[in-house]
């Protein structure tokens, strides 16, 4: 008997496997990496009866199409989504059985960027440095999706959740950011300050699982020399020579050579990652 | 030393220049081996600072750091790793020019220096190595090249690396190396880590 597989029918426009990611490893120049929308992974995971932090899929505003080789409780949350297995609509949201053979078709995200796809016993692809998430800057993990492929499921440990609904965050309308200044604020003017506290800014479409990129005004200098390259955390607003803010998301480059002006709440990045191009940003100064 | 919020639970402590900040890495290191160091997820050296990330009350750290004594950074008796270097790469002439000797003069230089890795970035293992004087800085090349090939040992400003894997890149290369700079089914996975000493040795066919 063959071990239990899902093969990847549609891979989408990036589907990627994800964990909880790989911390403890930057001062090696590994990126944290991991979901981008931890919540969302925790919550299908729990909806299976797996551990919060086993791998799943993470896909990007086009869904994916897959088949498992046997019998699985499949959650699919994060970004809201049609879903059909084996041609029947199934429920978003909710633990749901897709049977061996059968196709689970995950559509375009209806709002939102970002679905997650959980499985009972999870995703088991070979851990790189106790980890499964693709790290697309710099390329640990299983590679993106890829129509044909064909990726390892686990064994269920636990019962799915006898739930019919979970809630779920809706994705934002308008993208607020809680920051707080620093390190490198006093790099920029009082006006830049003031310019990213009061606003005008939307989410760009370059942006990636790298950083969310964003389209605006341009923050002026007050400093500006070279920086000397110093460690960056998740959530940092980098701010490179084009002025406009870069907020780092969980693929971010450890050490980085442009200032940081400031630095995003972990718990508001999930936000983030499920804010479509165009949505207003907020950044707001907490103390 | 400066302190610097960075967020919620992280702290970036500024230094004076590289050797400041590798002793203050150093003493990080031996408290967190001693269990006197706070529980800190990341330690993160870089040119002149050192990232403190994950750390449960920054605050306190903040107030306690400045009160530490900490040893300037000796040569020690961490061992040294040994890369062994063919000095063939294509800009090798435009850094003996650049340091105005002849182009063997370049291997003699390099590999009689001893290096440290101030710190990583860039890629997974690669390494910013420390050693050289200002005297033998050389700027990036105007125009990146799209390819280096893996195990190119390159130059830029007073730093040397080397490219754990293919990548684009604007440092200057002046030779190769078949050492394997990382390997993520290793233990450890990175050859060279923050505050290791490194030579490198010239060698007609660079082995392993």
């Amino acid at each position: 008997m063959t071990d239990p597989a899902l093969l990847v029918v549609r891979a989408g426009a990036l589907t990627t496997v994800q964990d909880l990611g790989r911390p403890g490893y930057a001062h090696l120049g590994v990126p944290r990496s991991g979901a981008l929308d931890p919540s969302a992974l925790r919550l299908v995971n729990r909806l299976v009866g797996n551990d919060e932090d086993a791998a799943a899929l993470e896909t990007t505003l086009t869904g994916c199409a897959v088949r498992p080789s046997r019998d699985v409780t499949v959650a699919v949350g994060g970004a809201p989504c049609p879903l059909r297995a084996g041609g029947r609509p199934v429920a978003w949201g909710a633990p749901v059985r897709v049977g061996a053979g059968e196709l689970l078709e995950v559509g375009a995200a209806v709002r939102g960027v970002r679905s997650y796809l959980g499985f009972a016993g999870g995703l088991v692809p070979e851990p790189v440095l106790g980890s499964r998430s693709t790290d697309l800057l710099s390329g640990l993990g299983p590679a993106p999706l890829s129509g044909g492929d064909v990726l390892p499921l686990g064994r269920p440990a636990g019962e799915a959740a006898r739930v019919d609904g979970a809630p779920w965050p809706a994705p934002p309308s308008e993208l607020v950011l809680r920051v707080r200044f620093g390190p490198r604020h006093d790099w920029f003017t009082e006006a830049a300050r003031r310019t990213l506290a009061t606003g005008g800014y939307r989410v760009s479409a370059a942006g990636n699982r790298i950083g969310l990129r964003t389209e605006g005004p341009e923050l002026e200098r007050a400093v500006h020399g070279e920086l000397p390259s110093e460690g960056m955390v998740l959530g940092a607003v980098q701010v490179p020579p084009d002025g406009r803010p870069v907020v780092f998301l969980a693929d971010h480059p450890t050490t980085g050579g442009y200032p940081v002006v400031a630095v995003v709440r972990e718990s508001d990045l999930a936000a983030a990652a499920q804010a479509v191009p165009g949505t207003p940003v907020r950044f707001v100064p907490i103390r | 030393m400066r302190l610097l919020p960075v967020g919620e639970r992280a702290l970036l402590v500024e230094l004076a220049g590289a050797e400041e900040a590798g002793a203050l890495h150093a003493e990080l290191l031996r408290r967190r081996a001693a269990g006197t160091l706070p529980p800190v997820r990341e330690i993160v050296p870089a040119a002149c600072t050192v990232l403190l990330d994950g750390v449960e009350e920054p605050d306190r750290l903040a107030v306690e750091l400045p009160r530490w004594a900490v040893p300037p950074l000796t040569a020690g008796s961490a061992t040294v790793t040994e890369i062994p270097v063919r000095y063939d790469g294509p800009d090798l002439a435009e850094v003996a020019d650049r340091w105005g000797v002849p182009p063997a003069e370049v291997a003699a230089v390099h590999s009689a220096t001893e290096f440290r890795v101030a710190f990583c970035g860039f890629a997974p293992g690669f390494a910013y190595l420390t050693g050289l004087g200002a005297e033998f800085a050389v700027p990036r090349r105007a125009t990146p090249r799209t390819a280096v090939p893996a195990g190119a040992v390159a130059l830029a400003g007073t730093y040397t690396g080397v490219y754990p894997r293919t990548s684009p890149g604007g440092w200057q290369l002046i030779g190769t190396t078949d050492a394997v700079l990382w390997n993520a089914a290793r233990e450890p996975a990175a050859l060279l880590a923050p505050g290791a000493r490194v030579r490198f040795v010239p060698r007609a066919e660079a082995g392993r």
